[in-house]
């Protein structure tokens, strides 16, 4: 398969998506003694548009690495990455895409990827414990690091009312509102 | 047809005391007879919520102690990771030097956690001559990596913007001793591994994983490279003084001319990456440019810059059991981080055991998940399942290794016999 350059392959994402695609951003980063470049893509897609995304990475790369997906509750919204790696096995020639997507509080659901990449589950499954993301048509429902007697309809990643602050220990010398971002 | 009506399956939980790295999780095993059927993973008893500190009580300075102590092992490569994150996301550029200073701890971390592996998986098979063999030429490096950090375990090495410590032109002979040390003894060690037929016998077609399961199930580091998966951070995108150096992942047909992607493949390839990194360590010497070793000495003015800061970072690096991941989010203003996420190489390796163990033996449990290095404390239980006589049991970790042990006399008893 042909290696494209970053901007090349943001180029690709536009025409794959097109309005669905809302923001996209190249960073480089020399390092060390020989200035040699680091380099990461972000990309921003609507939800809609999200299984395109991931299946336009699969014509990139044949086997896409999914390294994780990472979680964070910007108030109002939840927050996705998708932090793939493609290009893998050449020298210098990896290339970090963080696939991102937003979702509203009151529509927490997101199109499960395990039929392209089966080893998405336990990171599926994580962020449906850990945030409350319903995460569509996944195979295995069950909770991964949580214990089966952790309450219902907590979520220990999240800042707001659903957030894990009633289970927490406060110490001594410490406030009890400590805990909230 | 009688041996149809009377065939049944037994589910056997191993752990959540794991069977091999005393560490917990737990493998629901379904067996038939000896033979396991299916596998299920069971993880999450030593969750402890470490990205949570790290947003809501520490600063990014302190994170970095507390990322040391996310492994006992990999405590080179957690805050390796997560500085380079914070480093992506503040801005700051680290000074050349200690950049190689970087790169020659945690090649020492990999030298040691592959020798600690090769004792444990001697151990796991009842070979418990290499096991005190290798654990005591792992002191050799313990002792080297007290002299250059000041500390065995936790060496509290990194700081965002650098190191801590320097390592001078008068420390090198040292280092360059231990090192020679491991050259003398490395032929050795790989007539001891891989021309033994004792450990050939219990590992070749053990634990089988081919190239595309790897691919598919993202399986990283040692174990996705002895299914011939040529994945290795150092090599793919270098960081820190490895862009300097050129890395080549190394996979078992370098030294077989096949790949077979059994536990003996990832002996081979651990086997090499020791050497690998020998070598790399005496070129990181050799080359290390002078210079100051951290871009902002003061911690409080540091701590202010990072306070500022907003953006977001990635750190990749190549842990001696595959790449480990942080994602690191700052917001200007606030003092924790605003978002940090960990991921170690374990984590994904575990969806290959099911596939690993299937079709294998109890006795191969042992050695077969140990194959994959795992690490608890990094990613956070198997129970067997026996549907022959339609009950439920439990294998201690000890049963589970006396098993393993009996297979290795067996099988040798079998060869002198022949």
């Amino acid at each position: 398969m042909e290696m494209l350059s970053p901007k090349a392959i943001v180029d690709s994402f536009k025409t794959a998506l097109g309005d669905s695609l809302i923001d996209s951003r190249i960073y480089e980063r020399e390092v060390a003694v020989k200035r040699n470049l680091f380099r990461t893509i972000w990309i921003h897609v609507k939800r809609e548009a999200f299984r395109n995304a991931v299946e336009h990475i699969g014509t990139l790369q044949e086997y896409p690495h999914l390294a994780i997906i990472s979680c964070a509750d910007l108030g109002d919204d939840v927050e996705l990455i998708y932090h793939f790696t493609i290009y893998y096995g050449h020298h210098l020639q990896e290339l970090s895409l963080g696939l991102r997507v937003t979702l509203a509080k009151n529509d927490l659901r997101i199109p499960t990827i395990t039929d392209i990449i089966p080893g998405a589950l336990f990171t599926e499954r994580e962020i449906q414990e850990m945030m409350g993301v319903e995460v569509i048509g996944i195979p295995d429902k069950r909770r991964l690091f949580l214990p089966d007697d952790f309450p219902d309809g907590v979520y220990p990643w999240r800042t707001d009312e659903t957030g894990p602050q009633d289970l927490l220990r406060v110490l001594p010398g410490r406030q009890k509102e400590y805990g909230n971002g | 047809m009688a041996m149809d009506e009377t065939k049944t399956r037994y589910t056997i939980p191993v752990g959540p005391i794991h069977p091999a790295l005393k560490e917990p999780i737990r493998l629901d095993l379904e067996v038939d007879g000896e033979e396991i059927v299916d596998v299920d993973v069971i993880v999450g008893q030593v969750h402890r919520g470490m990205e949570w500190l790290g947003m809501n009580r520490n600063n990014p300075i302190q994170n970095i102690y507390l990322s040391e102590r996310v492994c006992g092992i990999c405590n080179i490569c957690h805050p390796f990771a997560y500085i380079m994150a914070v480093e992506q996301a503040a801005g700051i550029t680290p000074p050349e030097r200690a950049e190689y200073i970087r790169v020659i701890v945690a090649e020492m971390e990999r030298i040691h956690s592959h020798l600690l592996w090769a004792g444990v998986a001697a151990h796991e098979i009842g070979f418990d001559t290499v096991f005190y063999l290798v654990w005591r030429v792992r002191e050799e490096i313990m002792d080297l990596m007290e002299y250059v950090t000041g500390n065995r375990v936790t060496k509290a090495m990194f700081q965002i913007g650098g190191v801590r410590r320097d390592i001078t032109e008068e420390q090198f002979p040292r280092v360059r001793q231990s090192l020679d040390y491991y050259k003398s003894i490395f032929n050795q060690l790989k007539t001891v591994f891989l021309d033994d037929w004792t450990i050939r016998m219990r590992t070749r077609n053990v634990g089988i994983l081919k190239t595309e399961d790897a691919l598919k199930l993202l399986t990283v580091g040692p174990t996705g490279r002895a299914s011939g998966v040529p994945k290795d951070v150092r090599q793919d995108q270098p960081y820190s003084a490895y862009a300097d150096l050129d890395v080549k992942a190394i996979t078992p047909d370098m030294l077989t001319g096949t790949v077979v992607g059994d536990v003996y493949d990832r002996i081979i390839v651990r086997l090499l990456e020791v050497k690998q990194s020998i070598e790399i360590i005496e070129q990181c010497l050799n080359e290390m440019p002078p210079g100051p070793i951290v871009a902002e000495g003061k911690t409080a003015k540091l701590l202010n810059t990072l306070t500022k800061a907003e953006g977001e970072g990635v750190g990749r690096a190549e842990a001696p059991r595959g790449e480990v991941i942080h994602y690191v989010r700052l917001e200007a203003g606030r003092e924790t981080l605003s978002n940090w996420k960990i991921r170690a190489p374990t984590y994904t390796n575990l969806m290959a055991v099911p596939i690993m163990l299937k079709g294998g033996q109890i006795a191969d449990v042992p050695i077969a998940f140990a194959s994959i290095d795992p690490c608890m404390s990094c990613t956070n239980r198997a129970i067997v399942v026996d549907l022959k006589a339609n009950k439920k049991s439990l294998l201690t970790g000890e049963e589970l290794h006396k098993l393993s042990v009996q297979k290795t006399r067996n099988l040798k008893r079998d060869e002198s016999t022949r």
